[in-house]
């Protein structure tokens, strides 16, 4: 295929395929999705059944990470947890679009004072402490997985309606809206079909690198209490059980915090690698 | 100066007004009768009916938040439930030691982040560069509770070179508090080195392609002096004022570092008072740590405007 023929997509895709940095990071994420999939298939045990006469076993060929305070398979819950976590950060971030991206783009294309209450409440929300906002919201909608995700959701939204408003604001002066505009499009179908495809870029990149964050603060939220409830797994919470038995079972705190680790650097890989890919300021 | 604060000001205020509404409307999210939450155990109808009078909840929403507000502008955040001591004092008597702990960390984060990122910059594309973008995306990508338990493990468990948790004031003994407090905030600094090392990084290769820069290669001064004097000066204003911005990450760290160590800060007295099911106490953090992040901002905003020339002409 020729490269005029290609498709911007395809292009973008292509250079994110060069850097090796990009292609591992893209690696790790898909390798947690794989594992988050068929963790009912491939885990060697039951997450949550306890086996009391296997508590805090240390690593080994039975129990390839170890086993918990309750006798459970750390590693069959390193794996269940990779749902809580993926599902966090993909849900808390499809939340942010959702209410985050009309809001901007109705803000940067209306102006006026539809800008102006949107941005305040957008600048007063930024002003709340990312995690604060989202512990206070969790403790008043009550602790869970789906409040904290909610809460995640709710407070990485204004992050989302100013990156979109500033997009918008500088597509809307570009001429193809002009054009558009000056066929007779109604401003709704403008904003849809022009400005909107056009502003995906940057907002993808952010999705890409705000998963990170969210799966850090659902970690975060559940380590304190407030996001997945026990029994469940979730490596937040097993990281909080850890700390009591960090002593005697150093590896109840290495893998959950490993995997944690692994999958946020391979979406802040893959975030760096899209921005640099999508967006031509970073190229 | 007086125009470019009015301004700001201008900004800010607005802003206050709105995270006010946001505070006071987290305790409509309270599913059932607040009331009854407020309560706790008892369920007298008596005891309900005097916590509905004291608190306004027999009024309608929009003078339960004027009452709210005319309390929060006389200083009165409310009395926690659980200690019965007044939300702002509670507030105020754990401050210090969270402040305590985040200027040490920013300390250590501007000690890590800044050199590594000038570092990074002035020997772009060589392992060093690698090596300090690898160190951020470490940082990035570390949760600071696990990188504390990690440290206590380390540190505390098995190399016996530090206490594991608590907290001694600098004021009766700045040995043993520099002890409980340094790896409490190198964990809370990490990330914050992080971002800073990227912020100084860009400004950086920003500042070295400027004509100065060249003119100060030409006249033959060393690269110490050009990097030091001419560039890093000039790359340190928007690293300065980027990281302000990150005094909410610093807030919000402190909540999980605080929790980790055993500190009795700022963050353990929102956790406690989240599991208190202590409301008022969770408001009134919000608003402070809100209220405090936007002034801390506003003084950021002025101190770039002093040490921007360009600005200052305008």
């Amino acid at each position: 295929m020729s490269p005029s023929s290609d498709s911007p997509g395809r292009r973008a895709l292509r250079r994110l395929l060069r850097r090796p940095a990009a292609v591992f990071g893209l690696a790790v994420v898909a390798t947690f999705v794989a594992i988050a999939v068929i963790a009912p298939l491939i885990a060697p045990f039951d997450p949550i059944a306890t086996d009391w006469g296997a508590i805090r076993k240390a690593p080994g060929a039975l129990h390839w990470f170890g086993t918990d305070e309750n006798g459970r398979d750390m590693l069959a819950r390193v794996m269940f947890g990779a749902r809580a976590s993926l599902s966090a950060g993909v849900i808390s971030v499809a939340i942010s679009i959702a209410v985050g991206l009309p809001l901007g783009l109705l803000a940067g294309f209306l102006g006026g004072w539809i800008d102006a209450i949107i941005s305040r409440i957008a600048d007063a929300m930024l002003a709340c402490p990312f995690l604060i906002l989202a512990i206070a919201l969790a403790a008043f909608l009550g602790p869970s997985l789906s409040n904290a995700m909610i809460a995640i959701g709710i407070s990485a939204t204004p992050a989302f309606i100013r990156l979109t408003r500033g997009a918008t604001l500088n597509a809307a002066v570009e001429d193809y809206v002009e054009a558009a505009r000056a066929v007779g499009n109604p401003r709704w179908r403008i904003a849809v079909r022009h400005l909107l495809p056009n502003i995906l870029p940057p907002i993808m990149v952010q999705a890409t690198l705000a998963i990170a964050a969210a799966i850090i603060a659902e970690a975060s939220l559940s380590f304190l209490g407030l996001g997945q409830q026990p029994p469940e797994p979730s490596w937040g919470s097993m990281l909080n059980s850890a700390q009591r038995f960090i002593e005697q079972a150093p590896w109840m705190a290495l893998f959950p915090g490993a995997a944690i680790f692994l999958v946020v650097l391979g979406f802040n890989l893959l975030g760096d690698g899209l921005r640099d890919a999508l967006d031509p300021r970073h190229r | 100066m007086l125009a470019f604060l009015a301004r700001r000001l201008a900004q800010v205020l607005p802003t206050l007004a709105v995270v006010s509404v946001i505070v006071f409307s987290l305790q409509l999210l309270l599913p059932g009768d607040p009331a009854l939450v407020l309560a706790g155990e008892d369920r007298d109808p008596k005891v309900l009916a005097e916590i509905r009078e004291r608190y306004g909840l027999d009024q309608p929403v929009h003078v339960q938040y004027a009452r709210w507000v005319w309390g929060v502008l006389h200083g009165d955040l409310g009395e926690s439930m659980r200690v019965g001591v007044p939300v702002g004092e509670l507030v105020m008597s754990k401050l210090p030691v969270t402040l305590q702990l985040g200027s040490m960390a920013f300390v250590i984060a501007c000690a890590i982040g800044i050199p590594a990122g000038v570092l990074s910059a002035v020997k772009k594309d060589s392992v060093w560069d690698y090596l300090a973008n690898a160190l951020s995306l470490w940082g990035l990508s570390t949760p600071n509770f696990w990188l504390g338990i990690m440290l206590i493990l380390l540190v505390s468990v098995q190399l016996g070179w530090l206490p594991p948790s608590g907290y001694v004031s600098p004021f009766e003994d700045w040995r043993q508090s520099l002890a409980t407090t340094i790896m409490p905030a190198f964990v809370l600094g990490n990330s914050i080195a992080a971002v800073l090392m990227r912020h100084t990084r860009a400004a950086m290769l920003q500042a070295l392609n400027q004509d100065y820069v060249r003119t100060a290669r030409a006249k033959g001064l060393t690269e110490a002096v050009v990097v030091n004097k001419h560039a890093l000066r000039n790359a340190l204003v928007p690293v300065v004022t980027l990281g302000a911005l990150e005094l909410g990450a610093l807030f919000s760290g402190a909540v999980l570092t605080e929790q980790v160590f055993t500190i009795p800060g700022f963050g353990k007295l929102v956790v406690d008072a989240v599991f208190n099911r202590d409301y008022l106490v969770v408001q009134g953090v919000v608003l402070v740590t809100a209220t405090a992040y936007v002034m801390l901002n506003l003084l950021a905003d002025v101190a770039y405007f002093l040490i921007n020339p360009r600005l200052r002409q305008e």
